[in-house]
């Protein structure tokens, strides 16, 4: 397991939380509730925050990044670009979660992520994570069904954004 | 009994014969949405309305449509009406010009439950021009303000180009006491609030079950979601009220075009509670 990259070399500034600050922190998170307490102290020990900028791409579409996050304050837009413009798909904000195809094999992002205020969030190597619930089944157990809600929810929101439901065609189609 | 069969046929006669009204002001909403003001033509004010009634709007030599009206209840000299142009009709009405005749019946219809409400949370969710049968149940809670608590108003649409009463959103986000929590559906760069379905709001909302009432219109699909989403949060069924929609022709229950399991949304709605409807909420057949 490689060591986790500095802030700089990641693209964004990551500053100093202590650990129990972090423990804290990932206790209050709506993604880990209900995560036993050993686990949130090998995450917290993963965890570094960092914070991005308003208008900073956080990743670009094709971008090489395992990174998974927690937002804990601000707004990000996931973004998806066409010939001559950029089209804002989902938006995502405090208690959220950002890049969860890093706990997938494949780690190119689909989409580009973009902060549209300062935001504050806590990273993890999706690596490390990986690695982390190879070697303890219950905290991948866990983390997997807490990380398929999250993949549910978001399906279910795109089937809904395709059924284009607000336009009167939508009523109309038999 | 056959006098009064005919003093009913009278009078069904009556409510089906439409008032002239006279296009005072037609304001562009969105590209393909128009807010009509009608003034009574006959020297006789319209009758007052309750937040969430319809009236039948005649276009004469098209046709004639349920509209609910959009405007201040408390506003007596003339009656708001939104309209999406989207087949013959509405693409006439919206076409109309100040001046123009157009025949009305109503208001007709149930209303949303502005007196139940009192005391408690108002949450309003709306999608896509359901947000225009909403604006007279928010314009009478910001007139009497201190009978409600939290007003909670959750609006998602298309697109940001296809978001009506924008200004007013944002003016009523201002207010005390007041969130306003906007979606689309997808924006371009220039959009920097929320994008995802109406649904998605309810994170950033202090929902309290139990002492929250909330009306609900928008397609029926969304309307579903959205009550999941209110059911999944521990809102009791009986405290949510939704604004249903069907064919409707004469608009007094007379017809049966509108009927719905044992009701007719002309007459028993459009407004229900969503108890009273859910056993045929979002069945295929009806």
């Amino acid at each position: 397991m490689g060591a986790a990259l500095s802030g700089a070399s990641r693209g964004f500034e990551e500053s100093a939380m202590t650990l129990d600050n972090l423990v804290n922190t990932l206790f209050e998170h709506p993604f880990l509730q209900g995560f036993a307490p050993e686990h949130i102290d090998k995450l917290a020990a993963m965890a570094s925050e960092v914070c991005f900028r308003k208008s900073e791409l956080i990743f670009r579409e094709g971008d090489e990044s395992s990174f998974f996050y927690l937002l804990l304050s601000g707004k990000v837009a996931l973004e998806t670009n066409m010939p001559g413009r950029t089209l804002r798909i989902v938006t995502l904000g405090t208690g959220e979660e950002l890049g969860w195809s890093s706990m997938t094999a494949h780690h190119s992002k689909q989409f580009q992520a973009r902060s549209l205020e300062e935001t504050r969030a806590l990273a993890f190597d999706g690596v490390r994570l990986q690695h982390a619930c190879d070697e303890d089944c219950r905290l991948g157990y866990t983390l997997m069904r807490a990380m398929l809600r999250v993949v549910a929810q978001r399906l279910q929101s795109t089937r809904l954004q395709l059924v284009d439901l607000y336009s009167p065609l939508s009523a109309q189609v038999g | 009994m056959a006098v009064a069969k005919l003093e009913r046929e009278a009078a069904e006669a009556n409510e089906m014969l439409p008032r002239m009204a006279r296009v005072a002001q037609v304001r562009k909403e969105t590209y393909d949405t128009f807010t009509l003001a009608l003034e009574s033509a006959g020297g006789e004010p319209f009758p007052g309305f309750a937040p969430g009634q319809f009236s039948m709007l005649y276009v004469f030599g098209n046709g004639e449509l349920p509209i609910s009206i959009s405007g201040d209840p408390e506003d007596h000299g003339r009656l708001l009406y939104t309209v999406r142009s989207v087949g013959k009709t509405t693409q006439a009405l919206v076409s109309s010009q100040p001046g123009d005749g157009i025949g009305t019946r109503g208001p007709y219809g149930s209303h949303w439950p502005l007196k139940v409400a009192r005391g408690k949370d108002v949450l309003i969710v709306a999608g896509g021009i359901g947000l225009a049968p909403l604006r007279p149940a928010i314009h009478y809670i910001l007139r009497h303000r201190a009978d409600y608590n939290r007003l909670i108003i959750l609006y998602g649409a298309r697109s940001p180009r296809d978001l009506i009463f924008r200004k007013q959103l944002e003016d009523w986000g201002r207010l005390p006491d007041t969130q306003v929590l906007t979606t689309v559906d997808y924006g371009g760069l220039s959009w920097t609030g929320h994008v995802g379905v109406v649904t998605g709001l309810f994170r950033n909302v202090r929902l309290q079950p139990f002492h929250t009432v909330a009306m609900i219109c928008g397609p029926e699909i969304m309307m579903r979601y959205v009550i999941w989403e209110m059911e999944a949060r521990g809102m009791p069924p009986g405290d949510l009220y939704l604004s249903l929609e069907r064919n409707m022709k004469c608009g007094i229950g007379f017809c049966g075009h509108c009927q719905y399991g044992p009701n007719f949304i002309c007459k028993d709605g459009p407004i229900f509670p969503y108890h009273e409807v859910r056993s045929w909420f979002g069945r295929y057949e009806l």
